[in-house]
């Protein structure tokens, strides 16, 4: 009894450090996120309005309840905003992965550190510069006329191709560039994995005299898979996130049948058309879907992996 | 059998270094092709014949953008961006990690403060309504669009969270002992030991401030309050207006223009833009290994 009492006392002692200094810390953040955060997702509202700006945000504006959704599910374009967004966003997590798992397998193979530590400095590089800059050294190297990619094509014989132009083709350089850029960066995460991997597996493994390339495949690859699942989950959340600044300084009006994504399209739907209500409304749509995946992706890692970001 | 072993393994390292040094080189020729057109004579760069090294060597390009008030305007804008934006949120960053390191126990009330900050990370009104918002409280077209709606950088905090939760809490406790209350602890004893982790996080958001540049594009409209990534925006995105706002009007002018083309004026912006990046990549290397380590996956 005496014991409790005394640990209570304890306990309140040390809480007895004043605790206002924590709550006025974080009174500019919490200022700053209500009112960019969380008014406009009170302005959501405009989803279900006849939304004209000069009257105000919450303004004395015309309710028309769910008409902009029933004209969005309805417009074919919507359709393909959708599918164009998931068929670019998963193509790129996928080949992403590949590409990172592969080449930290492979530069883990590399044993002249001189040589690994370049290697990771050139390919880490590209993460670092923004879609701006990419989008027009891309512009300018796939360019039909003047690219020097497609010069080399021609070269060697074969007909310039419209990296840029051709809609078939686009969703594609879309996706490549994206694996370009960030596989490198990527491979941090696996490499950590990787030499976290219990050496004497490989010890073992030399005794039974197994070769390199048994070792990656049965050992290496196995060990990253906990890694693998891991980020796979995690990255379910930003599904709908096909890439708005990638694609925003690489489209154009003839590739929108397989480019247009539902980013760039409510970003033109409000900055160009005025459109603000529709607009709003699919990214409303992206909003209150992406919630839920992010939700349901954490809920698994967590459950599967004991991964806890607070 | 030995020998033969030693082949085998030989073939191997070579596949491997050589699929590896390709894959390196690929991701950086890219920019030297842009450093390469941006030193090329017009015919060269049009004619798509510019490789690896300059065709036709000129500088004409780069002294075209010396005339370009539009390029200095932006840059002094981007430099300002850092300069502010940077300790703005390198301090809502530590203000907002700190409290959020002390557990439940300590800190009544932290529950509360972590799902308002997690939900933000879960929904976002998006894109009109924030426009409206800032619009009605008189930001847009000011600097401050630029620093203040973004200004808060939740994943930041998180990190910066954990790596506060690594420093004992023994040294707190002698701190409080001695009469010291939080403000005075983070001071004096969280913030000297985090510098590390400071300077990762600060070299991270000093590339974020530089590379955005969508907010410039939506929150802003005279293009000479465009930070430099904005401006390569629009350049790129009209690339016929980088000439059409010269106003060929004297013989000298022609002359110029006549002799560099707006591919290799382009790739001489996008260089100058992507090369503060390459100057502080060696410490950004050196640091993000720690930033990766801070954030890392728990398992």
């Amino acid at each position: 009894m005496e014991q409790v009492k005394s640990k209570t006392i304890r306990r309140k002692r040390r809480g007895g450090v004043r605790q206002w200094p924590l709550h006025l810390m974080l009174i500019p953040a919490i200022v700053s996120l209500f009112i960019f955060q969380y008014i406009p997702m009170g302005g959501v509202v405009i989803a279900f309005q006849k939304f004209i700006p000069a009257k105000g945000l919450f303004g004395n504006q015309k309710w028309i309840g769910f008409e902009n959704f029933e004209f969005m599910f309805g417009l074919s374009k919507f359709w393909s905003l959708l599918r164009n967004t998931l068929f670019i966003s998963t193509s790129k997590i996928i080949l992403n992965l590949f590409m990172a798992v592969g080449a930290s397998l492979l530069l883990n193979e590399i044993r002249i550190s001189f040589i690994k530590r370049s290697v990771q400095t050139m390919i880490y590089l590209p993460h670092f510069i923004s879609w701006v800059i990419l989008g027009s050294i891309f512009q300018d190297i796939l360019s039909p006329s003047s690219g020097i990619v497609n010069t080399v094509i021609k070269a060697l014989g074969g007909e310039a191709v419209y990296f840029l132009g051709n809609e078939k083709i686009f969703p594609w350089t879309v996706i490549l560039t994206d694996v370009w850029k960030n596989f490198g960066y990527n491979t941090i995460v696996y490499l950590a994995a990787i030499s976290n991997i219990d050496p004497t597996l490989y010890e073992a493994s030399a005794v039974d005299g197994a070769k390199r390339y048994q070792n990656i495949w049965h050992i290496t690859l196995p060990e990253l898979r906990s890694t693998i699942v891991l980020l796979s989950t995690l990255s379910l959340g930003s599904i709908l996130n096909a890439g708005l600044e990638q694609i925003l300084t690489m489209y154009n009006p003839s590739v929108y049948s397989t480019g247009d994504i539902i980013d760039t399209y409510v970003y033109r739907m409000a900055m160009q058309d005025a459109q603000y209500s529709l607009s709003t409304a699919v990214g409303l749509f992206k909003s209150f879907i992406s919630m839920f995946l992010i939700i349901a992706s954490y809920w698994m890692a967590h459950k599967f992996a004991n991964y806890t970001i607070f | 059998m030995v020998q033969q072993k030693r082949i085998g393994e030989r073939i191997f390292d070579v596949i491997i270094y050589t699929v590896m040094i390709i894959m390196a080189f690929s991701c950086i020729l890219p920019f030297i092709n842009v450093l390469s057109l941006s030193f090329s004579s017009k015919d060269a760069a049009t004619a798509g014949r510019v490789g690896l090294w300059p065709v036709g060597f000129t500088i004409l390009s780069y002294k075209y953008i010396l005339r370009n008030s539009q390029f200095f305007s932006s840059l002094l804008v981007s430099l300002k961006r850092i300069l502010i934006g940077v300790p703005y949120n390198m301090l809502m960053i530590l203000f907002t990690a700190y409290p959020l390191s002390k557990s439940k126990q300590q800190f009544t009330g932290r529950q509360i403060y972590v799902w308002y900050i997690i939900f933000t990370m879960l929904f976002s009104g998006g894109l009109v309504p924030t426009y409206m918002v800032i619009r009605e409280i008189g930001m847009m077209g000011t600097f401050w669009a630029l620093i203040i709606p973004g200004g808060v950088l939740v994943w930041n905090i998180i990190l910066m969270m954990n790596f506060f939760r690594s420093v004992p809490p023994s040294l707190e406790e002698a701190a409080f002992v001695d009469g010291a209350g939080y403000l005075r602890t983070l001071f004096s004893i969280y913030i000297p030991l985090s510098l590390p982790a400071m300077a990762t996080i600060g070299l991270f958001t000093a590339v974020a401030q530089w590379n955005a540049w969508f907010d410039g594009l939506i929150y802003l409209s005279d293009p000479t309050t465009y930070p430099l990534s904005t401006y390569i925006y629009t350049v790129v995105n009209e690339a016929s207006k980088a000439l059409d706002g010269a106003r060929i009007s004297d013989p000298e002018e022609m002359r110029y223009l006549m002799t560099i083309s707006d591919k290799t004026i382009r790739s001489a912006q996008v260089f100058l833009a992507a090369l503060p990046i390459l100057l502080v990549y060696p410490f950004l290397q050196k640091y993000f290994m720690t930033g990766i380590k801070l954030g890392g996956v728990k398992e």
